[in-house]
């Protein structure tokens, strides 16, 4: 007897072998939900205990799940939520959502050298400029957080929703860009006159400038906020470095999830692009909302053009084989037309998909294609459903 | 009418088109630029992410932060913040060249990639300059998505807040002021049929409602799937599913009529499952906020031809 090729990857083997599954994608493909699915799946199948952590700051999985805001704080998906569909997890299944502020003061209080920079900070106007109102921290606190929880080993498998950047890869990026950030030398230019009052003569017309552009308070407000944030660097850099080579070691491996819509299809490609040139692991390809392949369906096609062309000579044949019969040959004519139209409507969309789907070159071994459900995935039971699917 | 909403959309000067991801920004917005440019107004289309979709829309190559003419009356553009903040140092604040170049610029820069407010407010200012030095008619943006829309248009009174005096001060009230007049500034949330985007939505105008001053012009409800079949359409198409029909209608037109249920089938059900999304949205949306739809078109490629068919659907619903 042949043995079975263990080379086949399935998402079970994957989940199994691995302690990160970051699920990443362009916005609106189904990335929180396809996170969700295989967070379910895991948990029910392998006996372990899984975490999901989004990152999303519109809190869908916090609907997705039924548990209303469950913000920073790791919560268990109660099994009750299992039972009533009839499913006794093996393992635990855990939420948590990223409070993007939240995280940011932990973090202060946990590079912070003493008490009083820590107040210093989380006090300064500009600090909480970044961490609350201000776009792209997300980013970085995402990254550190997904850090802090593997670190901490108190699970067996996370899966990890990105959040929606206006490009995948910014986070990426962002461990390593924090990192430098701190090790710019314009820090040091910028709070130079507010660390010493003989500053040179060469900068004197660029603070002049700056004073006029900005006011002196902000500058100082910004000077100030940098300095306090100096004292961090160390913690901060150490930290980037080892978010960055958590995210490359062989713990870790993607999922990029799609649909096959041009834009997000083109963003796919050049995200596995670059996950192929950092020699990152990508898993699998998620296509969500595929259509079904009948649209294909040649045989379809003709029938489908009978049905446009001749739909009230084939009306008048029909009109009397149908039960109960009797039917209006001209309404009939309407319906068949239409159905006619559709799906020639509908086999544009799915030919232009299946081309979209062969020019995705780089694609990993498993290419998972998920169909249209006809409703969204909101429940337990939509993200069960869902994660049997793709499961093995 | 006399509501504020009343204004026609295309009469105001800036339009900031958002919505989550995934639900066909670029392609409103593009194709509210056609529309604009058609009904002869001079309109500026910015894309603000720069992520290079919007050439695709217009079948041009790669846009700029230079303005380049797509067609007659139709700029394009994406933001380059850097871009933007030499021809802000250079045209308002008259900053000697020495300084621009100098230490001055790169700390901008730097704090641009620090405090991304820095980089929202770099955006803002440029569109909102463009109008007022009335370069063009209608200026579009294919602004950030609805997670970070609220933020890109809080930059100013955000940035407003931290600097007490200076000259970004005075730079930031008047941008605040455009922003906040609904006669110049209105905000245009692309929606799709589905529960996400729907939730989504409210949510954002919600926010945009408590945390800005920013006027709502419209939600565009993108990519609504046509109405197959009548109450007794679908009666009839229920018999053709049904034996005896199935087995006449393969006799007549083929081994493919299975093919062609199916899929009448699946239009069915996706649009019944889309159905109590829209009506939600219906429901929950603020009274007198004009609500338009673009059916979904089945079009066969992307590009300029795609846009302007969405253009001639838009400027249907707006009873052009």
């Amino acid at each position: 007897m042949p043995t079975i090729d263990p080379a086949t990857t399935t998402l079970e083997q994957l989940c199994t072998a691995k302690e990160i599954v970051v699920s990443t994608g362009s916005g609106g493909v189904g990335k929180t939900t396809t996170a969700a699915a295989i967070g379910a799946a895991a948990a029910i199948n392998l006996g372990v205990k899984v975490l999901v952590l989004t990152v999303d700051p519109a809190r869908r999985l916090a609907s997705a799940l039924g548990l209303e805001r469950f913000g920073n704080v790791e919560t268990r998906v109660p099994d009750a939520a299992f039972a009533e569909l009839g499913v006794e997890p093996e393992g635990e299944m855990w939420v948590a959502m990223l409070d993007t502020k939240q995280s940011w003061d932990d973090l202060i209080r946990l590079h912070a050298p003493d008490v009083e920079t820590r107040e210093a900070i989380l006090e300064n106007p500009l600090y909480q400029n970044i961490t609350g109102r201000f776009i792209g921290s997300h980013d970085y606190v995402a990254m550190e957080r997904l850090f802090e929880i593997h670190n901490s080993g108190e699970y067996d498998l996370i899966v990890v929703d990105t959040p929606p950047t206006r490009n995948a890869i910014d986070f990426l990026d962002a461990p390593e860009r924090m990192a430098e950030f701190f090790s710019s030398p314009l820090l040091r230019w910028l709070i130079t006159p507010y660390r010493s009052r003989v500053f040179s003569l060469a900068a004197k017309p660029f603070y002049s400038v700056a004073d006029r552009i900005l006011g002196s308070q902000f500058l100082k407000d910004i000077a100030e906020f940098f300095m306090l944030f100096q004292t961090m660097y160390d913690g901060f850099v150490e930290r980037a470095e080892a978010v960055t080579a958590l995210l490359g070691g062989p713990q870790t491996t993607f999922v990029v999830v799609s649909t096959l819509e041009t834009a997000p299809s083109r963003e796919t490609e050049f995200f596995l692009r670059v996950l192929a040139e950092r020699n990152y692991h990508v898993g699998a390809l998620v296509l969500n909302k595929v259509l079904p392949r009948v649209l294909l369906d040649v045989d379809g096609t003709k029938s489908a053009r009978k049905l446009t062309h001749q739909s009230s000579d084939i009306a008048s044949g029909l009109a009397e084989q149908l039960d109960p019969p009797g039917n209006d040959a001209g309404r009939l004519a309407v319906v068949l037309e239409e159905m006619g139209r559709n799906f020639l409507n509908y086999q544009t969309v799915a030919r232009r998909e299946a081309e979209q789907q062969s020019e995705i070159s780089l694609a990993p071994d498993l290419v998972l294609r998920v169909p249209y459900f006809d409703e969204d995935i909101h429940s337990v039971r939509g993200l069960l459903d869902l994660g049997e699917r793709i499961w093995r | 009418m006399s509501h504020p909403h009343s204004a026609d959309l295309l009469d105001r000067r800036l339009l900031f088109v958002t919505g989550k991801g995934g639900v066909g920004k670029t392609s409103v917005a593009s194709a509210l630029g056609v529309l604009a440019s058609k009904r002869g107004k001079r309109t500026l289309v910015c894309e603000a992410d720069a992520k290079g979709n919007l050439a695709d829309f217009y079948g041009v190559g790669p846009l700029g932060f230079e303005g380049h003419q797509v067609r007659r009356g139709l700029t394009a553009m994406t933001m380059n913040t850097e871009e933007s903040l030499k021809e802000y140092l250079s045209l308002q604040l008259k900053v000697p060249l020495l300084a621009r170049i100098g230490p001055l610029a790169r700390t901008f820069d730097f704090l641009a990639n620090a405090a991304p407010g820095v980089k929202e407010i770099l955006t803002v200012g440029k569109l909102t300059w463009e109008v007022r030095e009335d370069n063009y008619d209608l200026v579009v943006v294919d602004a950030s998505a609805s997670g970070h829309v609220v933020g890109q248009l809080g930059s100013p009174v955000a940035i407003n807040d931290l600097v007490s005096v200076g000259v970004i001060r005075s730079q930031t009230e008047w941008m605040i002021d455009m922003l906040t007049d609904p006669a110049i500034t209105g905000v245009v949330v692309v929606t799709a049929p589905e529960e996400m985007p729907v939730s989504e939505t409210l949510e954002l105008l919600d926010r945009l409602d408590f945390e800005t001053e920013i006027d709502v012009a419209a939600v565009i409800v993108n990519r609504v799937l046509p109405e197959l079949f009548s109450h007794t359409e679908y009666e009839v198409f229920e018999q053709l599913r049904a034996e005896p029909g199935s087995s006449a209608l393969n006799e007549a037109i083929g081994d493919g009529s299975q093919a062609v249920l199916q899929a009448a089938e699946l239009a069915t059900s996706l649009r019944r499952g889309r159905l109590p999304h829209l009506t939600r949205l219906r429901e929950e949306l603020p009274s007198g906020m004009p609500l338009l739809y673009l059916p979904l078109l089945f079009h066969r490629s992307h590009g300029v031809r795609v846009t302007h068919r969405v253009a001639d659907a838009l400027g249907e619903e707006l009873g052009f």
